[in-house]
């Protein structure tokens, strides 16, 4: 590991370590929910920044995890979540699969457009049909244990959130620095020369996008149990479209760069819509992140993990911004 | 389902596919040649709206014009927006990939219903059927069909033919399709790629909010409107082919056909229907049924 | 000189007491969690309204207390829900809560308030589970059930002779209990609902199923559509002829603030709705005066709710002298009230949702005018609430 990606865990470790000391409980309630979106970030990362796919619906493996976790544990209390994260994984992971295999079929926009399809399909499965509970969603009643312990208090919630994502964050730092990893990137720069080299693009492609499924479906898992209620807004392509924005606003290409864009973006809306700065036109919220999308996507390409570089190249003179990222290295 | 119920239905799915081509066309077009994903194209459908709401009291009052004074005025308006419009924002987006032009219009969506907060508020309005409209059709014992929704797929139709004129008789049109098949050939030809790129756009735009504003009277005019009607619409071209006028014609009928007759014989999958035709489409024709340019 | 060193001294005097006597009891932190963007917005803005109107009345302070606000945006978005009340309940503290319109929105919020205790007055939202099996001391309700509309309006269409009737609303939580409440009381008045139809929620194109509806030909067609939709429909409806021979009745959001846009297509429409226009009552000529004189804009069901919802706080405040913590007393003095509200006076059930009478309305004009009372004094059933 490079020493800038271990300072970055470092520092990471700390202040997620920190808050449950120090923070309110909101700030704690905050966290773990913005950590969800990081690990949502993060699966999203692996299709987009490594492989060079750009799926358009990836809110639907996450809301089939959050839906799995309510319709499996319905009459239970205390269902075991050793049993329970994995089976919504799984479930979240299938749907991937078969979306996988035949929106890979396609390429660019059209790639874009199926996988929406697909996750249009999911959302109005479970709005319109009796799987889900339609538009108004379905409660959660049970509260998962971990072995038969409790972690269903802000703390321990919070603590087994917390190592979802570094179990997450290191399981895909492994990936991307493994043979499979760097294929997976060959793949992004260029399909073409890689199937030339002999290497089965479609099969790399679809374990990226089932791998990359599973995790949402994690983060999905972790929202339901959180909030204790779910509803088919979890699978809307506006979900899908705010998680693309989080990866691109933290960074293209780098782990960390999902991360930074999870918390940006949450502390973005926190801003936008805080009474006490803009008084009452916070209720128009909405046109502060808009211009802030418009304007981050515009000047800043390579997302807040590229400012440094930015920085150094428009204002210090300093080399090309290729090179430096070459130096960085992915991750 | 008897015959004139039948009947009945097929006029509700040409209308409602007609409305919807009127926004995909412009949608396709612009995605076509300029190769700009443009998901804000749902806002300038309810602007479209919004101007008619806005537009029709004032017209009224200050020369006594109906509803065809007030399509004019709004469809003028509209293509200016649409050309500063393209000028200030879009034209910054030709350049860059897919997944940035989906990010920076998804922002200006935002940006959109926002100003239509601030500037108009929140409240559901209603736009006034012209009276020499307001007849009805006597189809069945029970049933009427409204004279105005036969004026609206009429002008649809209208304007339908009046691009194929445009589009395939006209020079302009064969720059057009010339610059959906390939960009940078027709500019090393010496077109004026600029001006044929905004006024391409402007006129996407404008037909957008012409759809709107016809359609006004009908489903009146709220917040959030645009949005329906965007995702449906790049189904549409996706499904019609990117750049293809025929293909987002054809493909709008279908879906219109498959949503009406989905709602009245399978209620609940309905929704899902559209998208798994979509899909079945591209697994065959992975590039939509038309090629662009046609 | 002398003069206006005396009406200074009488200034600061004026304004330093009631500053004293403030500081007697901290303000009380009202949260308003309810849609300010969207299509609910209008509603949302008519609730706040009527709230503040109530405050205002009492001089900005309820049981000694002040008011203060704070609002967040719900969007009518459930799956924000949660997050937001969170806000309001964990960062900024409020020790009350009121809200919301949507009944998605409502049930998260229902849930975090039952782990956390607050007091939450919702002025709208009529999810039958929320008084059902999610009811607890600290959750009241000034609005309705979804089904008391609908069971109002069956009661008429069955008295007034209609045999069979079709339904037609979204796919919803609400929708789907308005059209129980209505076929509940039609078929026990000797009604037998043929069809019951739904357009997936939030679809407004209803030409495919009013098309249904004109091949069947029911006596009657029971509707329930709120908003934008609502406008919609009733010009569908109308424009489709349907109107001069299958009369079309729902609970009253469906011409509620929609009538200037519905125009003539709503004209001699029969709802029902725990309000209505000219009911002519001193209490609410006074209320609607006030309410025009303030915001310059006609009140409507919305801005009556949110007004009680703050009468509703009154009472138990009261009771408890501003001991908002006291949840047992507040719920005491709330179960044996009556409020004085514009819409007529109502009591609160045992699981604290209304029991009001609900008016029969006609469409005249651009009013929705009372013509009678449709089911008096209706309680919500509260099927599955287990509180004494």
């Amino acid at each position: 590991m490079k020493k800038s990606q271990l300072v970055f865990l470092v520092i990471l470790l700390f202040s997620l370590l920190v808050i449950p000391f120090w923070g309110s409980e909101y700030a704690l309630d905050w966290t773990t929910k913005t950590m969800i979106y990081g690990i949502f970030a993060l699966s999203l990362e692996l299709l987009v920044g490594t492989t060079g796919l750009i799926c358009f619906g990836q809110a639907a493996f996450f809301g089939i995890g959050a839906y799995a976790v309510v319709k499996i544990s319905a009459n239970q209390t205390t269902p075991e979540t050793m049993y329970l994260l994995p089976i919504s994984i799984l479930m979240a992971g299938l749907y991937a699969l078969f979306v996988g295999a035949l929106s890979l079929r396609t390429k660019g926009v059209y790639f874009i457009m199926v996988t929406l399809a697909f996750a249009q399909m999911a959302y109005y499965v479970i709005h319109d049909t009796p799987i889900g509970g339609g538009t108004d969603g379905i409660y959660l009643y049970s509260k998962p244990t971990l072995l038969n312990w409790p972690i269903s208090s802000s703390i321990t919630f919070y603590l087994f959130t917390l190592s979802c994502l570094i179990l997450v964050l290191g399981f895909l730092g492994l990936i991307t620095h493994s043979r499979f990893g760097r294929a997976l990137s060959g793949i992004r720069i260029n399909e073409v020369r890689m199937r030339a080299i002999g290497f089965e693009t479609y099969n790399y492609k679809l374990c990226a996008f089932v791998i990359s499924g599973m995790i949402a479906g994690l983060a999905g898992y972790l929202f339901a149990v959180k909030d204790g209620y779910v509803n088919p807004e979890l699978l809307s392509w506006h979900l899908s479209g705010s998680v693309l924005i989080m990866i691109i606003l933290g960074g293209l290409g780098h782990l960390r760069g999902a991360l930074i864009g999870a918390f940006s973006f949450a502390l973005l809306e926190e801003f936008f819509r805080s009474e006490f700065i803009f008084g009452s036109f916070a209720k128009h919220w909405h046109l502060g992140l808009g211009i802030s999308i418009i304007l981050c996507v515009a000047l800043l390409p390579r997302g807040l993990f590229g400012m440094p570089a930015l920085i150094q190249t428009k204002f210090l003179g300093a080399k090309n911004p290729d090179d430096i990222e070459q130096a960085q290295d992915n991750n | 389902m008897d015959l004139s119920t039948f009947f009945i239905q097929i006029l509700n799915s040409v209308q409602y596919g007609l409305l919807l081509f009127l926004v995909a066309a412009g949608l396709t077009l612009i995605f076509g040649i300029m190769g700009v994903i443009n998901l804000a194209h749902g806002s300038f459908y309810m602007m479209g709206s919004y101007l008619a709401f806005a537009l029709s009291p004032i017209v009224a009052d200050s020369f006594g014009g109906g509803l065809i004074s007030t399509l004019i005025i709004g469809v003028l308006i509209a293509l200016v927006l649409g050309y500063i419009l393209e000028w200030l924002f879009y034209s910054y987006l030709y350049e860059r990939d897919h997944l940035q032009q989906v990010l920076m219009t998804y922002g200006l969506i935002l940006v959109i219903e926002e100003i239509r907060s601030i500037l108009v508020g929140d409240d559901v309005h209603g736009v006034p059927i012209p009276d020499w409209l307001s007849a009805s059709i006597q189809l069945s014992e029970v049933m009427n069909y409204p004279v105005y929704r036969l004026f609206i797929s009429g002008v649809c139709i209208i304007l339908a033919i009046a691009m194929f004129f445009v589009l395939t008789k006209t020079k302009l049109g064969m720059m057009i399709r010339a610059g959906s098949v390939n960009r940078e050939m027709i500019q090393s030809l010496g077109v004026n790629i600029q001006l044929l790129y905004r006024l391409v756009f402007a006129t996407g735009i404008a037909i957008a909010a012409f759809a709107g504003m016809v359609a006004a009277p009908v489903s009146s005019v709220y917040p959030g409107m645009g949005q329906g009607v965007l995702i449906i619409c790049f189904v549409i071209v996706v499904i019609g082919g990117i750049g293809s006028i025929r293909g987002a014609f054809i493909a709008s009928l279908l879906i219109g056909f498959i949503d009406t007759f989905g709602k009245v014989l399978l209620p609940e999958v309905a929704g899902v229907l559209v998208y798994i035709f979509m899909a079945i489409i591209l697994l065959y024709k992975p590039s939509g049924l038309f090629k662009a340019g046609s | 000189m002398k003069k206006v060193y005396l009406s200074l001294v009488l200034a600061t005097f004026a304004l330093e007491t009631p500053l004293a006597i403030a500081q007697n009891q901290p303000p009380l932190k009202v949260g308003m969690m309810l849609p300010y963007s969207g299509t609910f917005a209008a509603l949302g803005n008519a609730i706040d309204n009527g709230f503040q109107l109530f405050v205002k009345e009492q001089g900005g302070k309820i049981a000694g207390r002040e008011i203060t606000y704070v609002r967040v945006d719900d969007e009518s978005e459930p799956s924000k829900a949660t997050d937001n009340i969170n806000k309001l309940i964990k960062r900024d503290n409020v020790d009350v809560v009121i809200g919301t319109v949507h009944s998605g929105v409502a049930m998260a919020m229902a849930k975090v308030v039952n782990e956390t205790g607050t007091t939450l007055i919702i002025p709208n939202a009529g999810a039958d589970v929320i008084t059902g099996p999610m009811c607890s001391k600290n959750i009241f309700r000034s609005s309705y059930t979804n089904g008391q509309p609908g069971y109002a309006m069956g009661e008429v269409a069955a008295k007034k002779g209609y045999k069979n009737a079709m339904t037609l609303t979204w796919k919803y939580v609400a929708g789907e209990e308005s059209v129980k409440g209505f076929k509940e009381s039609f078929e026990k008045g000797g009604g037998k609902v043929t069809k019951e139809l739904t357009l997936p929620f939030p679809g407004v194109e209803f030409q495919a199923l009013l098309t249904e509806v004109a091949a069947a030909k029911p006596d009657v067609v029971y509707s329930f559509f709120a908003g934008a939709a609502a406008v919609k429909f009733v010009k569908d409806y109308a424009a489709a002829g349907l109107n001069k021979t299958i009369p079309l009745v729902g609970p009253g959001f469906l011409t509620d603030g929609t009538l200037e846009a519905q125009g003539e297509s709503a004209q001699g429409m029969l709802t029902a709705l725990n309000y209505g226009d000219n009911l002519n009552t001193k209490r609410d000529n006074e209320f609607r005066l006030a309410y025009v004189k303030q915001y310059r804009l006609q009140p409507d069901v919305y801005a009556v709710q949110g007004y009680d919802a703050g009468q509703m706080l009154a009472v138990g405040l009261n009771a408890t002298k501003g001991d908002i913590t006291k949840k047992d007393d507040f719920a005491k003095a709330l179960r044996v009230a009556k409020i004085d509200s514009p819409r007529g006076p109502f009591t609160i059930s045992r699981a604290h949702n209304p029991i009001q009478d609900f008016y029969l309305r006609q469409v005249v004009g651009k009013e929705n005018k009372v013509i009678g009372i449709a089911s008096k004094s209706l309680a919500d059933p509260a099927r599955g609430c287990n509180m004494q």
